[in-house]
């Protein structure tokens, strides 16, 4: 699984870094930033939180 | 035969604690259909939480609130011309651009470091409410003050101008407010960031309004900009710790809970916004192109109303929905919206409620009302829920 951000979408509303700050980060303007590109475990399961929870669909998960 | 009217939608809680059956009924007739709005006008509610994602997702729903037909949910609301369209007005992609500029300054990170100045400022407040006279108005002492006097350092706007901000921002959230007294109030308000922002211009500081100074062309999108985190920085949060004081208040097993473990009270706190919704109906669009949502068509250029309140407790979305449960984990609540206009402060709010309700109960334990709740008045004449005044005993 692989963990696919579009920061052009991204309004940076921050709820990815919230669910898991091993995973995801914000730039210093708020986007989105990819710690973890294929995370395991539980921060996969906090990825899938992620996804469900950004309001922008920035985020998307590619099951590779 | 002329069809009849659609059934009126009531805005206003009958209970502070729970959705109104009007609203229910509705629910159950049919997820998505037409209502008529205390302003006389139609638009479609929407109950389900999942077709109110879909629709706050959809571009095809506008934001642009100057658009004639963008639902206004009692008389006299409309925005008037003359000002411009703040974030919460705008569609992409000029939404887009004008959200970059300053989301960079609400990141969970710069949040976080101010932490230790946002828990001085409500050991501040409560310490002047405990050496003052007892029954205290926990609004005065503390609902308020905290998140005007964190936004108004945030932004660079002098807290010592707080009794003119917060009377024109009041009467703006006020549903009962004259239409002449509501534009009276959006002029003085943006008046005075004008003026703050041009000696921002000739002195600037370190602060979020003289840091935008170069990023806007044009001086009025600043001011705009200035009014609307203004406006959304107190009177949100403020209503959410004094209905959440009250919440805590009235379940004492939770106190126990955030008390025994800290690491619980985030997850109250998003329990508490799922719980009350204060701000239930600030996402309406107006649909822009013709959309089919939920088996229904809905035609460009009719309203959409999102009964948020009631999509909180959408059992497909919410276990148990009419239970407080505060470890449920209820970030997928809608009180922040959804979609691009997803509130911008949310992370200051989570912050500044969770200080708040860890330290309220941890110093003063015998916090409780020192009136009966059913006597206290709730803000059934304003757009975003809360508390006139919450007299507290310890």
């Amino acid at each position: 699984m692989r963990i696919v951000a579009d920061t052009d979408v991204c309004i940076g509303a921050g709820q990815c870094v919230l669910t898991d700050p091993e995973v995801f980060d914000q730039d210093d303007d708020g986007t989105v930033v990819v710690l973890q590109e294929a995370p395991e475990g539980e921060h996969e399961a906090g990825a899938r939180e992620a996804v469900k929870l950004c309001p922008s669909q920035a985020l998307s998960l590619h099951e590779d | 035969m002329t069809a009849q009217p659609p059934t009126a939608l009531p805005i206003t809680r009958a209970c502070p604690y729970e959705p109104r059956d009007e609203h229910r009924r509705l629910r159950e007739e049919a997820p998505i259909q037409r209502v008529t709005l205390p302003s006389g006008e139609t638009a479609w509610a929407i109950t389900r939480h999942e077709d109110i994602r879909t629709m706050l997702t959809d571009p095809r729903f506008s934001s642009d609130r100057r658009n004639p037909t963008f639902p206004s949910m009692v008389q006299g609301q409309r925005v008037q011309s003359g000002f411009r369209a703040s974030l919460i007005g705008m569609d992409p992609p000029e939404h887009g651009a004008a959200r970059r500029k300053v989301v960079g300054e609400f990141t969970v990170r710069r949040m976080e470091a101010l932490r230790p100045r946002i828990q001085e400022i409500v050991d501040e407040h409560i310490d002047a409410m405990l050496a003052g006279p007892k029954p205290v108005d926990l609004v005065k002492a503390l609902s308020l003050p905290v998140p005007s006097l964190v936004i108004c350092e945030q932004l660079g706007v002098p807290y010592s101008d707080h009794e003119f901000f917060q009377l024109h921002s009041s009467r703006l959230i006020s549903r009962v407010t004259a239409h002449a007294d509501r534009r009276a109030s959006l002029e003085a308000l943006h008046d005075y960031l004008r003026d703050l922002i041009e000696q921002k211009a000739t002195a600037p500081a370190d602060d979020l309004l003289s840091r935008q100074l170069d990023k806007h062309d044009d001086q009025e999108d600043l001011v705009s900009l200035a009014f609307l985190l203004l406006i959304a920085g107190h009177e949100t949060t403020a209503n959410m710790i004094s209905l959440g004081t009250l919440t805590f208040l009235e379940h004492p097993e939770n106190i126990g809970l955030i008390q025994e473990n800290p690491s619980k009270t985030l997850s109250a706190v998003e329990e508490l916004l799922r719980y009350f919704t204060i701000a239930e109906f600030a996402v309406a669009r107006v649909a822009v192109e013709d959309v089919e949502l939920g088996g229904v068509v809905i035609r460009a250029g009719e309203g959409v109303v999102p009964l948020s309140n009631l999509a909180n407790r959408d059992p497909e979305a919410f276990e148990h929905p009419e239970e407080l449960d505060i470890a449920r984990g209820a970030r997928h609540h809608l009180s922040f919206g959804f979609g691009a206009h997803q509130c911008l402060g949310q992370n200051l709010a989570r912050m500044e409620l969770q200080i708040v309700f860890d330290t309220l109960f941890r110093r003063v334990p015998g916090l409780q009302p020192a009136v009966p709740v059913d006597s206290l008045p709730f803000k059934d004449d304003a757009s975003v829920y809360g508390i006139h005044e919450f007299p507290v005993i310890w």
